[in-house]
């Protein structure tokens, strides 16, 4: 019995929501009273023995040309193969991009119940209950897993890393990889720019904008603060924006620790993507905007006066730091 | 080419989440039931595109549900589905729900099966992946554009701060978001089609669900907003760094 996280990168670096939940499965271990192991997947460029520091014995390290790109059939053979050498009986990763790839299949390769987009630790006082964000985040489920083996995949920014000491021991696995059937022929990253799911602090903006000319005063802003910009949809709809930054109920659901909306009206499906923010501001010339209802600190007023102003402070602040 | 396209039925996107029987069960009194936004949007109005390019392309539609479901089953059918199937069961266990797609995936010999990126309710991201799995075929997720060339598909789906291209051979299960159609209204012509089309109602086979439900809860409350004036946002800045220490 022991806890095995995968471990998901990017060009060789391990995501900040694969650290969040190296220490949410070394958690999860200690309740269980057994060892949280972690599984990484191709070429890295991290110091794996390090990982020992976020509460985590073992890193199995499967280093092999067919695991650089993510084919989800190959990832999820890969993963449950490791799960069972291992006998491990709670798989945790994150419900990111890759995890949404490959929980599922993990899950049934094990005949696993899966808890999809856990925000908290499992309760084990009485069977194993997960609870997790439904509604697109209105509300939460708890749900209860009756397999004998359990897949966990965490929403990202929902449990905080613990970073202690200690080295883990690395090994590798003998595990025959499968050639991918996906064959991945470009890769387009968005140069610079911090990604949305992985970001502290998001800056949004609204049709209250008026038109892409004026983004200037939001990128200022998010540039200021090292934040990630989004967008409502109505404005990627009409293309002032590109859809990756669209968030909301059928967009990208953001949970970071503060969310900045600006010129947004607080739409039910808008809010459905960032309720699970920690703090909400919200800048809106119009004091009857339903996204009030939902902030935390809010102005009312133009957000072209305000914003440039907000700027100009976060950088004398970040100065005097 | 048969194209199947997975369906499931989710509260209209403005319905007021509530629950019932002490938090156990979604309160879905005065309801209305729509198309989950990605089945409708993107999955079948992609394969509505790609039968109108090629006439050789069949549609079916598969939903898990009750008799309930029905209503948006001929809305899909009145956007261009050619035949729907309902299996008759209720379960939001994603393993049970995905062993009954794949069971009638697998009688119909699917090239190409369409599920969306997630239920807006219960937000699983899981069923494709499993079809997928219990079939044994490639899975792309989270796909933003998707093309067919002979027996090639050409798919871009999200990564984290971007986009990746791919090419797979099909049969192949995918799951759509927004990029890989435009959102489409039946017209006249296609309701009054939906009508005569069939939908057939398939018992589900036995399978255990491995999770369930033990309650619901909802978040709590919001304190209430803090105006700062719009003349002194250094305020603002001022409390965000001390009082919320998030800046
Ligand atoms: C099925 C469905 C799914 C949807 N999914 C999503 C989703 O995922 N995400 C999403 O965002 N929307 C979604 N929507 C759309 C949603 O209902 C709203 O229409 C949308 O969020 C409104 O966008 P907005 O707030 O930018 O624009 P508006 O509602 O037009 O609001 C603009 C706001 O800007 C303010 N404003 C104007 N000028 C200024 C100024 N100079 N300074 C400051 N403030 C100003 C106005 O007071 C107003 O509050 C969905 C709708 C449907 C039907
Ligand atoms: N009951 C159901 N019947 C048919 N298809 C479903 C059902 N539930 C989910 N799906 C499909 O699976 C996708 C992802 O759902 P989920 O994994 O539950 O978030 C949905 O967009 C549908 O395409």
């Amino acid at each position: 019995m022991s806890v095995l996280i995968f471990v998901d990168q990017a060009d060789g670096h391990i995501k900040k929501s694969s650290f969040e939940i190296l220490t949410y499965g070394a958690d999860v271990a200690k309740q269980l009273g057994t060892t949280a192991d972690a599984l990484l997947l191709g070429a890295t460029k991290e110091d794996l023995a390090a990982l020992g520091k976020y509460g985590i014995t073992k890193v199995y390290h499967i280093d092999n040309a067919n695991l650089n790109n993510l084919d989800a059939q190959v990832y999820a053979q890969v993963i449950a193969d490791a799960a069972t050498q291992t006998n491990a009986n709670v798989i945790v990763c994150s419900h990111n991009q890759t995890g949404k790839a490959v929980a599922a299949r993990v899950a049934t390769k094990l005949k696993a119940g899966l808890v999809a987009g856990a925000c908290a630790l499992p309760d084990t006082s009485n069977g194993f209950v997960v609870k997790k964000t439904v509604f697109s985040g209105k509300a939460f489920a708890n749900i209860k897993i009756a397999s004998a083996i359990k897949v966990i995949s965490v929403n990202p920014n929902s449990h905080s890393t613990v970073i202690g000491d200690g080295n883990a021991t690395v090994e590798t696995l003998n595990i025959n990889v499968p050639t991918p059937k996906v064959k991945v022929t470009a890769v387009n990253k968005i140069s610079g720019d911090i990604p949305l799911t992985e970001a502290d602090i998001v800056v949004s903006g609204g049709r209250g904008l008026k038109g892409p000319e004026n983004w200037g005063i939001i990128t200022d802003l998010a540039k200021a603060l090292g934040a990630a910009t989004a967008c409502s949809r109505p404005v990627s709809d009409a293309d002032w924006r590109p859809h990756h930054e669209h968030v909301g109920q059928t967009g990208i659901q953001v949970a970071p620790n503060l969310y900045i909306a600006v010129g947004i009206s607080g739409a039910i499906q808008h809010l459905a993507g960032v309720n699970r923010s920690k703090v909400i501001v919200v800048i809106n010339k119009d004091a009857e905007a339903p996204f009030f209802k939902a902030a935390d600190y809010g102005i009312v007023g133009d957000a072209f006066e305000v914003l440039p102003k907000l700027t100009e402070e976060i950088k004398k602040l970040k100065a005097s730091a | 080419m048969k194209i199947l396209v997975c369906v499931s039925k989710t509260p209209d996107t403005t319905a007021k989440v509530a629950f019932k029987d002490s938090n156990t069960k979604f309160d879905d009194a005065g309801v209305q039931w729509i198309i989950n936004p990605y089945d409708e949007w993107y999955s079948l109005v992609r394969a509505i595109e790609l039968k109108e390019k090629d006439a050789a392309v069949v549609i079916h539609l598969v939903t898990v549900g009750l008799a309930d479901a029905e209503p948006v089953m001929r809305k899909a059918l009145a956007l261009g589905g050619d035949e729907a199937i309902r299996i008759n069961a209720d379960s939001h266990d994603s393993f049970y729900i995905a062993s009954q797609i794949a069971a009638i995936a697998k009688e119909g010999n699917y090239d190409l099966i369409f599920t969306g990126k997630e239920t807006i309710d219960y937000n699983g991201s899981s069923i494709g992946g499993m079809v997928a799995e219990l079939l044994d075929m490639p899975y792309t997720s989270l796909v933003l554009k998707f093309d067919l060339n002979g027996n090639t598909a050409t798919v871009t789906r999200e990564i984290e701060g971007g986009e990746e291209v791919s090419e797979v051979n099909l049969p192949l299960v995918v799951s759509s978001q927004q990029g890989m159609a435009e959102p489409r209204i039946p017209n006249m012509r296609g309701i009054m089609a939906a009508r005569s089309k069939p939908l057939k109602v398939v018992e589900p086979i036995a399978v255990d669900a491995l999770t369930s439900i033990v309650s619901f809860e909802l978040p709590p409350a919001k304190a209430g907003v803090k105006l700062v004036d719009a003349d002194n946002v250094a305020e603002l800045v001022k409390l965000l760094h001390e009082e919320a220490r998030v800046i």
